[in-house]
């Protein structure tokens, strides 16, 4: 019996590419857990607490270096070494590198997800744009041109609570996100501060308004009825606007890379990766599973049940993802990303980042003030880390 | 047998039950806000250091923690008296003479009592829905602009103190109403006869009788009320811009999100501490309000 | 004010106060029985155009609610029976077991009640893990095996029994435990009523121990299910409020049927303590 956790709708479509690995594997029993991609973070954790992790799990590739410092992961180098299914040339380099841990490899890459923009094709040729923004000037030109508020119109959805949009933002800047090796916080860079100022005047505008995802509701069919424009989101959107909306509207709404500071920006390196966990004792099944699903073909159907990405530049060339238009953004943001700082407390860092920014939006603080709040939180969050990091180095000098 | 030994058997499961699962972790819990436990000590018990009061401390220090506390103490503030007065209000019309379908009227003012939390608080949360809610529609059919309920920090709090009064006011309601039934009637007689308008008999037989019930309720209704975790975590998630969250709800990020165990629990001695002081003020101003009363344990 | 207004007036509030109380429930059953979709719309519908069954369907086929509700029976009846003897024994000792310091053991627990219940959870999930019982039954139920509350209240009632007759079994040689079975137990029938339906209220409605202790979906109960279904399924109000039907339903059954021992219970336990 092996366990596997997936988050969010990967879960749903699993169901439906189990059946092929099970006929092939009869002597594999795989237990599949569908959990909430909002708790994902919070499931992981507890399950390690615990002691209660499943054998295998989807693990967002920004949390590997928490799993890793908490050695809840087995190492995989060896599996990649003896498989002729996992080829590491074939997966984009970024996003293997996200992978890979002061040396060791942690995990495989299963699918990638880098936030672009969704867009509405048909608003934007009405309000006279042929094509859809590569700076952050022409973005800001579109958003005040397709917002009306008094009509209940925005240029964008943006979500107070999601740290991920502002984050693209602040990857675009030469500024790290993070000091010293990951042991301060650099919100206060000017890099970071100019992303803040972007995101932030976006609602000061009115071209989003401020609310949670909570009380977006369903933004599929607020897109689909034109109160958003642009969306920034990820890759199984694709999925979620095709199963949702009208087959009327479906040639209404296109996707682009993201915009940048100057010229076409950089997205996030993110993903899911597939890992196994130490104290798993199915680690053989584990992996053949992880090689079932990274199959060129098993991905392409994979992307066509929920719309996700494949790491394998193979599973590119074939299926429905080779013509696909709404894909073909993506393929082009994914050889422009950038990953998240590889700290375990980077995921706190990121949620008191964005509840900072979600009071300078509400005009609680200004600028200067959320950066320098959000280094207090962040140097405070990395306290101890800052502590095992003098801990470590002095330990080998003293056993010398 | 004999009547010791008896006795001690009868209680062995219960005292078991009370003290391996509530009283050592109790104290644990007090060992453990002295540490700095945290997920690399979970992974490493060499990770582990001695922190002594820096927790609290700290937890002095921070804005969220103070705010929390504002928030938890703005419900317990508001919502207590208004569910309390809900509660007597109803309980005063329940026990009227003149109320008729008595069985019905309790039965349905009771039911939110039995709902489950997360249920409940799942329909609140589509009933004042700022777009989709009846709640918003309903105003605007009087005029009214509609309001972000659960939106705005200045409303989410009062949204939920309205869902709390709801769900909770029917169980107080119960005990008042015993409390009534238990006044003497030749009491309210004599004040007819000698011409006490119904407010007057209110102010000088009903609540000085129902004083010690109102004192019971008061103190088990602060404590429930400060208590306050479901209703954020399932209604606003702690928002928006945290103005939901409340010193358990803190206690719950801090511990079984973060992970950050010695903190959680000096967040929960703090809380203790606090609710403690509250219920002994009560006790006190009680006790000099009334000299003669005695509260029976 | 003449009576025949202040009957009205009185009825009448009566009236609007049931409809508050009444008005979120009988609109999340209506909604449940929506189409998706249905809900939002404006005006908000108050009634499904065409009454289906599809989102229980969808519950229990592919949301596995159908596992939920029976991890909350188990788990709240587990709770209550185990708890109501223990409670039950502990009470009566109390109350009519002679023994050294028993009012000082009592008068202590009663002060444990103002440690919130909050404050241990953090090295009880501790204590768990180490013995292995973090995502099973068994730590929901057992920290629930016993309560002050629940020992208070027997001994409140158990203290109006007549020590005369546990005194005459005593004489006619009747154990301890006997007397306990046949004597006792029969006495205290009301109070058990009472104390079993509020634990099993209280077991099936708990929120934060569960939701902490249980980490696979497995082991959920109806109000963990419920909670992690919202934070996916936010946007589909019809599933949700089926959802909200099937966690409220049971409970709301057992006490329509039950009310008269339940609220008389309630009510009687408040004038003595």
């Amino acid at each position: 019996m092996l366990t596997f956790w997936t988050f969010g709708p990967e879960g749903e479509v699993m169901q439906q590419l189990l059946p092929e690995f099970e006929r092939a594997h009869p002597d594999i029993h795989i237990k599949l857990q569908q959990l909430p991609l909002s708790a994902a973070h919070q499931k992981l954790l507890t399950a390690f607490a615990g002691g209660s992790t499943p054998d295998m799990t989807q693990l967002g590739n920004t949390w590997i270096p928490e799993m890793v410092a908490l050695q809840a992961l087995e190492p995989l180098q060896s599996y990649v070494d003896h498989s002729r299914v996992v080829q590491p040339d074939d997966y984009f380099a970024s996003i293997w590198a996200t992978n890979v841990i002061d040396g060791t490899l942690y995990g495989v890459p299963w699918y990638v997800d880098t936030r672009l923009l969704f867009y509405r094709s048909d608003l934007l040729k009405k309000a006279g744009f042929d094509a859809p923004p590569t700076t952050w000037a022409q973005w800001r030109r579109m958003l005040a041109a397709l917002s009306d508020p008094a009509q209940h119109r925005y240029g964008i959805l943006l979500p107070t609570n999601e740290y991920q949009q502002l984050m693209s933002l602040a990857l675009q800047q030469p500024d790290p996100l993070l000091r010293d090796g990951g042991r301060y916080g650099n919100f206060e860079s000017a890099g970071f501060k100019r992303a803040l100022r972007f995101y932030v005047d976006t609602f000061r505008l009115h071209q989003a308004p401020a609310i949670t995802n909570v009380e977006a509701g369903n933004p599929w069919s607020e897109f689909g009825r034109g109160v958003y424009a642009f969306y920034l989101s990820g890759p199984w959107n694709i999925g979620e606007f095709r199963a949702r909306l009208p087959a009327s509207e479906q040639a209404d709404w296109s996707t682009a890379p993201l915009p940048g500071p100057d010229s076409a920006g950089i997205g996030v390196a993110g993903g899911s990766s597939l890992v196994i966990f130490r104290a798993s004792k199915h680690k053989a099944a584990a992996w053949a599973l992880i090689e079932y699903l990274s199959q060129p073909k098993v991905q392409q159907r994979f992307y066509g049940l929920v719309g996700d990405m494949p790491p394998r530049r193979s599973s590119w060339e074939g299926g429905a993802l080779r013509d696909d238009p709404k894909a073909r953004a993506f393929r082009e943001q994914l050889e422009h990303v950038r990953p998240t700082p590889a700290v375990p407390e980077w995921e706190r860092i990121a949620n008191a980042m964005q509840l900072q920014a979600a009071r300078a939006v509400a005009g609680e603080l200004t600028i200067d003030q959320a950066a320098a709040e959000m280094d207090r939180q962040a140097d405070h969050i990395l306290e101890k880390r800052r502590w095992m990091l003098d801990h470590a180095a002095r330990a080998p000098q003293a056993a010398r | 047998m004999n009547a010791p030994r008896a006795a001690w058997l009868f209680l062995a499961p219960a005292l078991l039950v009370l003290g391996i699962f509530f009283l050592l972790p109790v104290i644990g819990a007090l060992g453990l806000s002295l540490t700095d436990y945290d997920l690399y000590a979970l992974a490493d018990i060499h990770n582990l250091r001695f922190v002594a009061l820096h927790n609290y401390l700290a937890l002095l220090q921070r804005p969220l923690f103070w705010s929390a506390l504002g928030h938890t103490v703005y419900f317990v503030a508001v919502g207590v008296p208004l569910s309390m007065l809900t509660s007597l209000g109803a309980a005063l019309l329940l026990n009227s003479p003149l109320a008729r379908c008595k069985p019905f009227f309790r039965t349905a003012l009771f039911a939110p009592v039995v709902t489950t939390v997360v249920a409940v608080a799942v329909i609140w949360r589509y009933l004042f829905n700022t777009k989709y809610g009846i709640a918003n529609f309903v105003l605007g059919q009087l005029g009214i602009h509609p309001i972000d309920w659960l939106g705005d920090p200045h409303w989410a709090m009062p949204t939920i103190i309205l869902f709390a009064v709801w769900k909770n006011f029917g169980y107080n309601m119960i005990i008042f109403l015993a409390g009534l039934q238990a006044i003497p009637p030749e009491l309210y007689e004599a004040a007819r006869i000698d011409g006490a308008s119904a407010w007057r008999q209110l102010r000088h037989i009903t609540v000085p009788m129902l004083g010690p019930t109102l004192l019971m309720v008061g103190i088990l209704t602060v404590s429930g009320y400060f208590q306050l975790f479901a209703e954020p975590y399932v209604m606003t998630e702690g928002g928006p811009l945290q103005s939901t969250t409340s010193v358990l709800y803190l206690m719950y990020d801090e511990g079984f999100k973060w992970w950050n165990l010695g903190s959680a629990s000096a967040v929960a001695f703090l809380l203790f501490l606090i609710m403690f002081a509250v219920t002994a003020v009560m006790l006190k101003l009680a006790r000099c309000g009334e000299p003669r009363e005695q509260e029976p344990a | 004010m003449n009576p025949r207004t202040a009957k009205l007036l009185i009825n009448g509030l009566l009236l609007g106060a049931s409809a508050a109380a009444l008005f979120p429930l009988l609109w999340m059953l209506s909604v449940s029985l929506m189409h998706p979709g249905e809900a939002g719309a404006l005006p908000p519908p108050l009634w499904p155009a065409h009454a289906t069954l599809h989102n229980y369907r969808e519950l229990f086929l592919r949301a596995g609610m159908g596992r939920y509700l029976l991890n909350s029976l188990a788990v709240s009846t587990a709770i209550t029976a185990l708890s109501l003897a223990f409670n039950l024994m502990a009470g009566y000792a109390f109350a009519k077991l002679r023994f050294a310091g028993r009012e000082r053991l009592f008068r202590a627990l009663l002060g444990a009640l103002v440690i919130p219940a909050q404050v241990a959870m953090l090295p009880l999930f501790l204590l768990l893990k180490t013995v292995g019982l973090v995502d099973s039954y068994a730590g929901v139920i057992m920290p629930a095996m016993a309560t002050v509350f629940g020992i208070f209240l027997v001994r409140q009632y158990a203290r109006s029994m007549p020590d005369e007759l546990l005194e005459a079994a005593r004489i006619d040689g009747a154990g301890e435990w006997r007397i306990f079975v046949q004597i006792v137990l029969p006495l205290m029938k009301p109070i058990m009523v009472t104390l079993a339906i509020y634990t099993f209220l209280t077991a099936w409605n708990d929120f934060m121990w569960p939701l902490i202790v249980l980490t696979g979906q497995d082991h959920y109960t109806l109000p963990i299910g419920l909670a992690s279904l919202a934070r996916e399924h936010a946007q589909d109000t019809e599933l949700m409020m089926a959802g909200s039907v099937v966690t409220v339903l049971p409970v709301l059954a057992l006490f329509l049927l039950l009310q008269r021992y339940y609220l008389d219970g309630l009510m009687l336990g408040s004038v003595k303590g």
